[in-house]
């Protein structure tokens, strides 16, 4: 684990209200996908889930033609589609489009793949003003943060900090209540929607057969956003594609329960093209720009592939004991929790952060709860396998493989194992029947620190086993 | 080319070809429940009510029309182009503006009053939806800028779910630039999870369900 990972996970165990905020809020969503997918309710969760599965398999096995065939029917549509394979890709798409029609503003809808390529940033550095319309993304761009949640974005923010927040970048009156800071967000952001010259968006999902995208959302936002500005850009992985607009009824449903609770979100979209010939309002132009960043290193191994059938829902954050105290800044990239732990070392690499993988107790949950069944346990342990590979090669790990073969020799010889158990207990501090939370030195320097920082020591026991049995 | 980039990885990585067919396609699932009308009109209403919303049930449509001038009394609205409006004589209600066919004024008008009203081309009965397909007739704005949305449609309109939408319209895509399903008001819950109605789109919405 990076030294950074290990601070932040401190910091937020440390920080009492953070705690309480990240576990009722994850607490509160988690029960209500408990509510929205049960027998009474939903008799056929199960069944909705293989099929969402068996779906999205067979998309990302035959992935190259299901975006051709996207491609196609989209630009039967009059809508265009750009290919891009990172980042700056992406974003000098976005600037030379900006530039060739005068574009100045943009509005922007919850997006994760966009949060991915830093869009934002990489257009305010060229002059263009870029705003986010989803109220919990909205503070965190005046606050200057990354997402906390993949589906609540500002689930760390009490109304308090909102209130900091839009003092101090608005100029607003303090207000505390949150109808009042929402209707203050309503007002800002809706003269921004009315004159805007592009609307940005992610895509829940890109439709191959209808060669149209559907963008699930609460707030409204996203539908301004593709309704009101003359252009309209939609930024999507090229993962999200499935075959069918039929098929939506399984993932809508899986969706909206998963993520929040919901039988359905408020907004579900199915955009296709521009505004046609005779419809009174909607852009002049559409696009898709389909993004690679990495992806495409997913798909060799079978086995790694189904990291690519995740539809964002974030029901595997609010399911884990992990993400639930360490929240969702400790991780090294916009993506947390689980799924973060899985597809962050594969697209930056298993070096980016090592201790990621590890950042799990394997209990299972979130496996349990993904509605598309991905078996992130596995996935998991798989990339365990690989971080300890890497770090042979370089010879990170030199001083721990030697500990470990040190303690294996030391296991296979009874009497120096009692020895070197004796020891240990004269060197231990006195927990004086409490668990150890911290070692004196030497055993306080050094990589031991880093590896003892993580764990906690039983009491040391006033007689051994072997002791005791010599004096039974 | 980026594009012939990725997609030469994708197949490499797949082990596919250029052009090469799909096999096994897992099939269409949709199931269609037998709901009479009667269920349907209760269902619809019971949903929509759950998520704060108005509910009306009308006998005919003058009795419709009652009723919206009722609603926007005192109030200004705009109306969507919709043939089922201007039948039932809602369009020529007091106080509505209707038959607007340019985006400018469309959008200037919407941003203004307190009420649009349009009709639904479906309504989905086991979640409370209406589904609205953009068209000459419907435009997008009309059920989103304004605070409140009202929506008049007769009772055959009323599918029972997502399902049989999708059995219905198998492609939504040929027929319009956008079809939104629209369930409940507008809403958040992004400041301490506490649910707060219409922050972007209307915060109130009334279904008049005729017949």
């Amino acid at each position: 684990m990076s030294l950074e990972l290990d601070r932040k996970i401190h910091d937020t165990l440390a920080d009492a209200n953070l705690q309480l905020a990240v576990y009722a809020a994850t607490g509160r969503l988690k029960d209500k996908r408990i509510q929205s997918t049960a027998d009474g309710v939903l008799p056929d969760y199960q069944e909705l889930r293989t099929q969402a599965n068996a779906l999205k398999k067979h998309a990302i096995d035959n992935l190259d033609f299901y975006l051709e065939e996207f491609q196609r029917n989209v630009e039967a549509h009059g809508g265009k589609v750009v290919y891009c394979k990172d980042a700056t890709e992406v974003s000098d798409f976005v600037l030379d489009l900006a530039k060739r029609r005068g574009s100045r503003l943009i509005v922007k809808s919850k997006s994760m793949t966009t949060e991915e390529v830093d869009l934002n940033e990489r257009l305010e550095h060229h002059g263009l003003e870029s705003v986010e319309s989803d109220l919990g993304e909205y503070i965190l761009q005046l606050a200057h943060e990354k997402p906390y949640h993949i589906v609540a974005p500002a689930l760390h923010k009490t109304r308090y900090d909102v209130a900091d927040i839009f003092t101090k970048e608005l100029g607003v009156a303090r207000e505390t209540v949150p109808e009042k800071l929402t209707a203050i967000a309503r007002g800002v952001l809706r003269e921004k929607f009315l004159n805007a010259d592009i609307g940005i968006t992610g895509a829940n999902f890109l439709i191959a057969d209808s060669g149209a995208i559907a963008i699930i959302e609460n707030e409204g936002n996203a539908r301004l956003t593709t309704s009101v500005p003359k252009i309209h850009v939609a930024v999507a992985g090229i993962e999200k594609v499935i075959p069918r607009a039929q098929d939506l009824a399984v993932f809508l449903k899986l969706l909206a329960r998963s993520a929040t609770g919901q039988l359905l979100s408020v907004y579900a979209s199915i955009l296709a093209g521009p505004r046609r010939a005779g419809e009174v309002d909607g852009p002049e132009e559409f696009y898709v720009v389909l993004l690679d960043n990495g992806r495409t290193k997913l798909l060799p191994e079978r086995s790694k592939r189904e990291s690519l059938y995740c539809i964002r829902c974030g029901a595997c954050l609010n399911a884990c004991p992990v993400y639930r105290k360490i929240g969702g800044h400790s991780f090294p990239w916009v993506y947390s929790g689980p799924i973060g732990a899985i597809i962050t070392p594969q697209f930056m690499g298993v070096t980016h952060e090592p201790g990621l993988p590890f950042a799990s107790s394997l209990c299972g949950a979130c496996g349990e709860v993904c509605p598309v069944k991905i078996d992130i346990p596995k996935v998991l342990l798989e990339l365990r396998g690989e971080v300890r590979k890497s770090e042979a090669r370089e010879g990170l790990n030199r001083i721990e493989k030697l500990a470990f073969r040190v303690f294996a020799w030391v296991m296979a010889h009874p009497r120096i194992y009692e020895m070197a158990g004796r020891l240990a207990a004269s060197m231990a501090p006195a927990g004086e029947g409490k668990w150890i939370r911290s070692v004196p030195p030497p055993m306080s320097l050094g990589p031991l620190k880093a590896w003892l920082s993580e764990r906690d020591l039983p009491p040391v026991p006033p007689k051994s086993f072997r002791e005791m049995w010599r004096n039974r | 080319m980026s594009r012939d980039n990725i997609l030469h990885k994708v197949r490499t990585a797949l082990g596919r070809s250029a052009g090469q067919a799909v096999a096994d396609l897992p099939p269409v699932r949709l199931r269609v429940p037998e709901v009479a009308m009667e269920d349907r009109i209760a269902q619809m209403r019971s949903r929509v009510e759950a998520l704060s919303g108005k509910t009306a049930r009308v006998p005919t449509m003058e009795a419709a029309r009652e009723f919206v001038a009722g609603a926007i009394a005192g109030k200004t609205a705009v109306a969507s182009n919709a043939p089922y409006l201007v039948e039932c004589g809602i369009s020529s209600l007091p106080g509505v503006r209707t038959g607007i066919g340019e985006v400018g004024e469309l959008t200037e008008v919407c941003a203004r009053v307190d009420i649009g009203i349009t009709s639904a081309d479906y309504a989905l009965c086991d979640t409370g939806t209406l589904v609205m397909i953009a068209s000459p007739a419907e435009a997008r704005l009309v059920s989103l800028l304004p605070p409140a949305h009202v929506a008049i449609f007769p009772i055959e309109r009323i599918l029972t779910g997502l399902d049989e939408l999708f059995t219905v319209l198998p492609d939504p895509a040929a027929l319009s630039s956008s079809m939104v399903m629209i369930t409940g008001p507008s809403q958040t819950a992004d400041i301490e999870q506490i649910l707060i109605r219409g922050v972007h789109g209307p915060g109130q919405i009334t279904v008049v369900i005729v017949g």
